[in-house]
């Protein structure tokens, strides 16, 4: 018999030795990442990582461009996610047996109690992050044209993570859940404040069919806790995943990061380390230019100052991946997650306390339900949300406090932001309210005239006495969210750390026995 | 339809949507209604039709030591009942501000959540409570009180 015969047996022979590699280089169709060519197409290729462009310009990879906080909120997201799914394994939705399963989970269940610490853990994370991520990109007039709407998407991404940190603490079914879905509930309930006052409640009851569609049902129960549920394993995950996509999808339409005029020159120095990619200038450009707007990064100039993205910014993202995970599980390890008693329809807390990131919430709902719970904060998400369409200035954008007014009257605006929120809560804790003064007096003038109103109407002044100070949009826009920021803090301390039994003003929470 | 290439259009006579762009906007149309319209059908499903709560109403008997304007709280109820020399009264305990059960004081009640501050008879003393504690109705049957949580009335209506 002749060899010939056979090749076809040989060729099957040799196929099937070689499946490892040729599978591999079926899903790795780029090969190693090695050469510049090659790290390119490890990007494009990727369904996953094309979300990156391929080079990274210098200016964005600096540690005081971002901090790295956009990087820290998404890897908290991901941690959330991968020990919530875990969670889900022995998480009962059901009043009791929720209360129960949560118990189950930190004493019985295998690494349960350490998941559920690093799940609570990356969600405040998650929290502060989101917030500084916010400043950062305010700072840095990141916000301006053509990056508005993904200021406007980030204030999304912001509120949904504010209520998934909110239906998070509802499930354990304990004291805390069981008084913050009533409280929640009710504040849905609110705008029947002014529907009261108008006499419209009958007409138009929209209070009560928000918190009827929120609660299935007209009291705190199973229907209510499923729906949270639901809120915070679905629905919830499912639009921040769909925000984040758009978030970052826009990130690179918009031309990257937002960067100086100058960011080139200013990166010049290190751009030397790297071998030129481009040796001649190119006379054109060599990509869509009609389709993506901005500039290009080939006209008039080589792209010498971007580095390829694998394995400069990969590195570093993993980097800020492994250090939020680092710090997740230390404080996991450190401090447990709550767990006060099973709830109890007939008695709250007192002080009832939500947890630290909704306290300053807390004292603006203590003088207003309605303007506390449901006004002042759709009136910052709206006012703050629009900054870009309200400042289209372009001076100072990608420079830390740039603009008119600059440091200095950032520096001014933390005054006045610290001074008049402080100034409006001793005045409301040692003179009491307008309550107290004129008994009868209608609701309607304490729903629209409270510390809470007062304070944001002190801050819209001041930012618009800074827009005609420095004659510019951007100087009201720093005070104002400066402001903001300054009455956050201020009235999340004392929220957290002035409030007592029955709300009162207390200096130290060492003086609360004397209740 | 067509027309001649540079023939004037009248003001009356002005060009007619093409057949297809018609064809085609009315089909986008019929597809976007037709969403809108299940998207209706589907948030029905969330509001429940009927909800299982318990009676409202319920029936109990005052101690005999209770002594005047001292609240007697009937088990599992956000209610406090008081007796004084004009007769017996339930005021409800659920705070009108957040829903939040207040404790009865010795200035009336307070509200461990928000701080609001409510008289003896449930007109609001401090606060961000919008609204009197609402007095509920009560009914007398020998010595069984009964209270109904769900109809209020007039405050300061003693039985």
């Amino acid at each position: 018999m002749k060899a010939q015969d056979y090749s076809a047996l040989n060729e099957f022979w040799n196929n099937l030795r070689t499946i490892p590699s040729h599978v591999y280089r079926a899903v790795f169709r780029g090969g190693p990442p090695k050469t510049d060519r090659t790290r390119s197409s490890f990007i494009f290729g990727n369904v996953f990582l094309h979300l990156h462009s391929v080079r990274t310009h210098l200016w964005s990879l600096r540690w005081s461009t971002t901090m790295g906080l956009g990087i820290i909120t998404t890897a908290a997201f991901f941690i959330t996610l991968v020990t919530g799914i875990l969670l889900m394994f022995y998480y009962k939705p059901y009043p009791e047996v929720a209360y129960q399963s949560i118990k189950d989970i930190h004493f019985i269940v295998p690494t349960g109690r350490l998941m559920r610490n690093i799940h609570r853990w990356a969600a405040n994370v998650m929290v502060v992050a989101v917030i500084l991520h916010m400043a950062r990109a305010f700072y840095t007039a990141a916000y301006r044209n053509p990056r508005e709407f993904n200021w406007f998407i980030g204030w999304g991404l912001l509120v949904t993570t504010l209520g998934l940190s909110f239906t998070g603490y509802l499930l354990p079914w304990d004291q805390l859940a069981f008084w913050a879905i009533t409280i929640g509930a009710n504040i849905a309930q609110s705008p029947r404040e002014i529907t009261d006052a108008l006499g419209l409640t009958q007409l138009m009851d929209i209070g009560g069919l928000q918190r009827e569609i929120l609660l299935g049902s007209d009291t705190v129960g199973d229907e209510a806790l499923i729906r949270f549920y639901l809120l915070h394993v679905m629905i919830l995950p499912l639009a921040l995943a769909a925000l984040m996509a758009v978030h970052f999808w826009r990130i690179r339409k918009d031309g990257g990061l937002a960067k100086p005029e100058d960011a080139d020159e200013l990166v010049a120095s290190e751009a030397k380390e790297f071998y030129p990619v481009f040796t001649d200038v190119p006379t054109k450009t060599y990509h869509l230019a009609a389709v993506v707007k901005g500039k290009t990064p080939a006209v008039g100039s080589g792209p010498e100052y971007t580095v390829p993205s694998m394995p400069h910014l990969f590195y570093a993202e993993l980097g800020v991946l492994m250090l939020t995970t680092l710090i997740c599980v230390g404080l996991a390890f450190i401090s447990d997650a709550p767990l006060k008693e099973l709830a109890n329809p007939l008695v709250p807390e007192n002080p009832a306390k939500a947890p630290w990131y909704f306290l300053g919430l807390q004292e603006i709902v203590s003088f207003s339900a309605f303007m506390g719970g449901i006004g002042i904060p759709m009136l910052c998400v709206i006012g703050l949300g629009l900054i870009p369409f309200l400042d289209r200035e372009t001076d100072g954008t990608g420079e830390w406090f740039g603009g008119p007014g600059g440091w200095k009257l950032v520096k001014w605006s933390v005054v006045v932001g610290f001074l008049s929120s402080i100034a409006v809560e001793a005045f409301a804790i040692r003179f009491g309210w307008l309550r107290e003064w004129f008994p009868d007096i209608p609701q309607l003038v304490i729903t629209f005239v409270n510390p809470g109103t007062v304070l944001t109407a002190i801050y819209a002044a001041y930012s618009i006495w800074a827009v005609r100070r420095y004659n510019s949009t951007r100087a009201g826009a720093l005070a104002l969210f400066t402001c903001f920021l300054c009455g956050f803090i201020v009235l999340t301390v004392i929220g957290t750390y002035f409030r007592g039994p029955n709300w009162d003003f207390f200096w130290s929470p060492a003086d609360w026995n004397a209740h | 339809m067509t027309t001649n290439a540079g023939e004037k259009q009248s003001r009356f006579d002005p060009e007619p949507v093409a057949r297809r762009d018609f064809l085609g906007l009315a089909a986008l149309g019929s597809m976007a209604a037709a969403f809108g319209l299940s998207i209706l059908g589907m948030l029905k499903l969330p509001k429940a039709a009927v909800s299982a709560t318990p009676a409202k109403k319920f029936s109990f008997a005052l101690p005999d030591t209770l002594a005047d304007n001292e609240a007697f709280i009937p088990p599992g109820r956000n209610v406090a009942v008081f007796r004084d020399g004009e007769g017996v009264f339930a005021i409800s305990t659920v705070c009108t501000h957040l829903g939040c059960i207040v404790k009865t004081s010795a200035n009336g009640f307070d509200c461990p959540c928000h701080g609001s501050g409510f008289t003896k008879d449930g007109t609001v003393r401090k606060g961000p409570a919008p609204k009197a504690l609402p007095w509920l109705k009560v009914s007398r049957n020998g010595s069984t009180i009964t209270v109904d949580e769900e109809s209020s009335v007039k405050t300061g209506t003693k039985v």
